[in-house]
């Protein structure tokens, strides 16, 4: 916000339109978590996939000229990368989390070695839709330039709150995460399940990956994620895995990584870096306040290790 | 799997009298981790050399080079074992918890901290007090912060059910936040342009390097760390404590073990460990407070630490084994042409499959030391 015609005016436009503009990927992550822990396992991995999405989806997109392709590669890798982890924690005595852990690190070495030659060349942009027509302020108009992957991530909120209550694979989904020996009982193979959700939810967090490096930022690099893979776990616990609380969550949480950005464009250079922090210190005070010794959370799937 | 080949109980078993059986039993249950971790890493070489062959690069190359600058020679083995030194610290961040069942993966944060506060408490020493003094006063200032960074995961755990694996992990996020925020302002050097620091230490405060070799102390800092541990969890009444609360929570408090004091106590250690790691990168290796500081110890700490089952004492070999792998990198870029990234994959390759290789624990009849008892 160079213009500083609207003066400070800009800082609550520039956190509105970063809350949105930072917010995609977190609820396209989070979604894809709700999934898999929905289903009894958690994939602390998601970080990995996510970069890894984001690399598939530049290099395919810098390839063949378009961005659509390289997000539905970029799914495709996630999803692989879900299976595998679905596959390997099927086996006894192996920790969900522990492996997550190596698939993040796995993730990012592989993306960052495969996308090494594609840090120079530029790559088509995903398309966004203009709604700002109405205003003259330029700022404004820049603001509500909103990208599709944020209302295809909206809609898919309300769809995966409406398929859990009232789906057949919903339902099967919430038994598998409720009680492996229900589910046993009612003749569903739970790794079946379980591998599944995995496999889904790392489709959709690559896609969360594809929006930060063919939108915003809009490039590929090793630097491409702060974390958001991770985050949106923790996001998932204080959106009670909820999608439509991801959905609200991931928008509070662009708005607090959009704080230090806004604050520095209308001349506020103190504490840069601690505004950086923003995102992650709400997320560990969210954790804090919502979280319990004595009680398991609400709303927590029974099988999940995370809340044992 | 051919693991009963390694083990070496086999050959005395057959005629053997009485008194061998307690060596036996010994044996099998040693023998299980080391063959399994063994035949982990092969099978991790194995799937990472069919990569390799996949991008039309030759692995046999790969590993000699691999081999030529981590261990062939005495120049490259220093080099392994200055770059082993701060994983063993940042290992034991993981290990220890890990006695308690948790799962800390934060350490990276305590590292940079630890090694702002230890420039931070140099500032005012220098040349005041004689070296050894300042070292002193910088790993104490640095184990206080990485022991308050990580300790505080810990406290989170018990006291308000925030699971440690996420909090540690915001709380390296941040800690990174506060690093740039020191380096940048507060603690900047004006001198230092190009790449915000601290103000450098003399020369004559640096940690030097162990007499005869070209590796810093920071190697025997980090080996006598962890012989101490091994002795504080296997010999110590409050590491036995440790282990209960780990294996089953509810029994030690009804034991009446203070779980909450046992967490709070070893995940603070746990974190002194690491923030001696920063510590130890100031004085020894940058000689100031900057970016640099997080250079992935951190992450490649909880890699060591589950490659060696927890386990202080194989921390060691197996931090000087991923030493070595990282000191190799510089040349396989040069002489490959392959990314730097190259052992990330390698690590991360090898991380998947040793944790999928717990699953063949208890599978194999020759390492269970009943056998042993009732066969002779």
């Amino acid at each position: 916000m160079e213009d500083t015609g609207i003066g400070l005016w800009g800082v609550p436009l520039a956190i509105f339109a970063g809350a949105i503009r930072v917010s995609t990927p977190f609820i396209f992550v989070s979604l894809g978590e709700t999934i898999t822990e929905r289903s009894g396992r958690i994939n602390l991995g998601l970080e990995g996939t996510l970069v890894f999405g984001a690399m598939t989806a530049y290099a395919v997109a810098v390839m063949t000229g378009s961005p659509t392709l390289g997000v539905l590669a970029a799914m495709a890798t996630g999803a692989m990368f879900g299976t595998i982890h679905g596959w390997i924690c099927k086996w006894p005595k192996v920790n969900d989390i522990a492996i997550g852990i190596a698939m993040m690190q796995f993730g990012l070495g592989l993306a960052f070695f495969l996308g090494k030659s594609f840090i120079q060349p530029v790559a088509p942009k995903l398309p966004s839709i203009p709604l700002g027509g109405w205003s003259a302020v330029p700022q404004v108009q820049a603001a509500l330039n909103i990208n599709v992957l944020f209302f295809i991530g909206a809609a898919l909120a309300l769809f995966l709150f409406w398929a859990f209550k009232n789906t057949r694979i919903g339902l099967i989904l919430r038994v598998v995460g409720d009680s492996t020996d229900a589910a046993r009982a009612m003749g569903i193979s739970p790794d079946r399940v379980r591998l599944l959700a995995t496999a889904a939810g790392g489709s959709l967090a690559a896609i969360g990956g594809a929006y930060l490096s063919l939108y915003y930022p809009g490039s590929w690099n090793e630097g491409i994620s702060s974390g958001q893979g991770l985050m949106a776990v923790a996001l998932v616990i204080f959106a009670r895995w909820n999608p439509i609380g991801c959905f609200l969550a991931a928008l509070l949480f662009g708005g607090a990584g959009a704080l230090g950005p806004a604050l520095q464009s209308v001349g506020v250079t103190q504490g840069y870096y601690l505004f950086y922090a923003a995102p992650y210190v709400l997320t560990l005070i969210i954790l804090i306040a919502t979280s319990s010794p004595t009680r398991s959370l609400a709303g927590a799937p029974g099988a999940l290790s995370l809340t044992k | 799997m051919t693991v009963e080949a390694n083990d070496p109980g086999l050959s005395i078993a057959t005629g053997s009298g009485a008194s061998l059986r307690p060596v036996l039993e010994w044996l099998a249950r040693r023998a299980e981790p080391v063959a399994i971790g063994l035949v982990a890493i092969l099978i991790g070489l194995a799937l990472f050399s069919l990569f390799i062959l996949a991008i039309g690069k030759s692995p046999v190359t790969l590993f000699q080079l691999m081999y030529t600058g981590g261990f062939a020679s005495w120049f490259s083995i220093q080099n392994s074992l200055s770059r082993a030194a701060p994983l063993l610290l940042t290992a034991l961040c993981v290990a220890l918890p890990a006695r308690l069942g948790l799962v800390i993966i934060g350490a990276e944060g305590a590292v940079v901290l630890g090694g702002v506060a230890a420039a931070a408490s140099a500032m005012p020493f220098v040349g005041v007090v004689p070296p050894i003094v300042l070292f002193i006063f910088m790993g104490f200032a640095a184990m206080v912060v990485g022991g308050i960074w990580i300790g505080f995961a810990g406290f989170l755990r018990h006291y308000r059910g925030v699971n440690e694996t996420i909090s540690s992990l915001l709380l390296a996020y941040i800690a990174i936040a506060l690093m740039n925020q020191f380096v940048e302002g507060l603690l900047r050097d004006p001198a230092s342009l190009n790449k915000p620091s601290t103000k450098p230490l003399p020369k004559e405060y640096m940690l030097g390097q162990i007499p005869g070799m070209d590796v810093h102390w920071g190697l025997v800092i980090g080996v006598v760390a962890c012989i101490l541990s091994w002795v504080l969890i296997e010999i110590t009444s409050f590491g036995f404590a440790a282990r209960i609360a780990g294996g089953n929570v509810r029994a030690a408090q009804i034991q009446g073990l203070p779980v909450g004091k046992l967490i709070v106590g070893f995940t603070a250690i746990a974190g002194g460990f690491a923030g001696l790691a920063g510590m130890i990168e100031v004085a020894a290796v940058q000689g100031s407070a900057n970016a640099s500081l997080a250079a992935g110890y951190g992450y490649t700490g909880i890699l060591v630490a589950f490659l060696a089952r927890h386990n202080p004492l194989a921390i060691i070999p197996v931090a000087i084994l991923l030493g070595g792998i990282a000191a190799s990198g510089g040349l396989i870029q040069r002489r490959m042409g392959l990314p730097d990234a190259t052992v990330l994959v390698l690590q991360g390759t090898l991380f998947i499959v040793i944790l999928f290789c717990e699953t063949f624990y208890g599978r194999f009849k020759i390492f269970n030391p009943d056998l042993w008892k009732r066969s002779l």
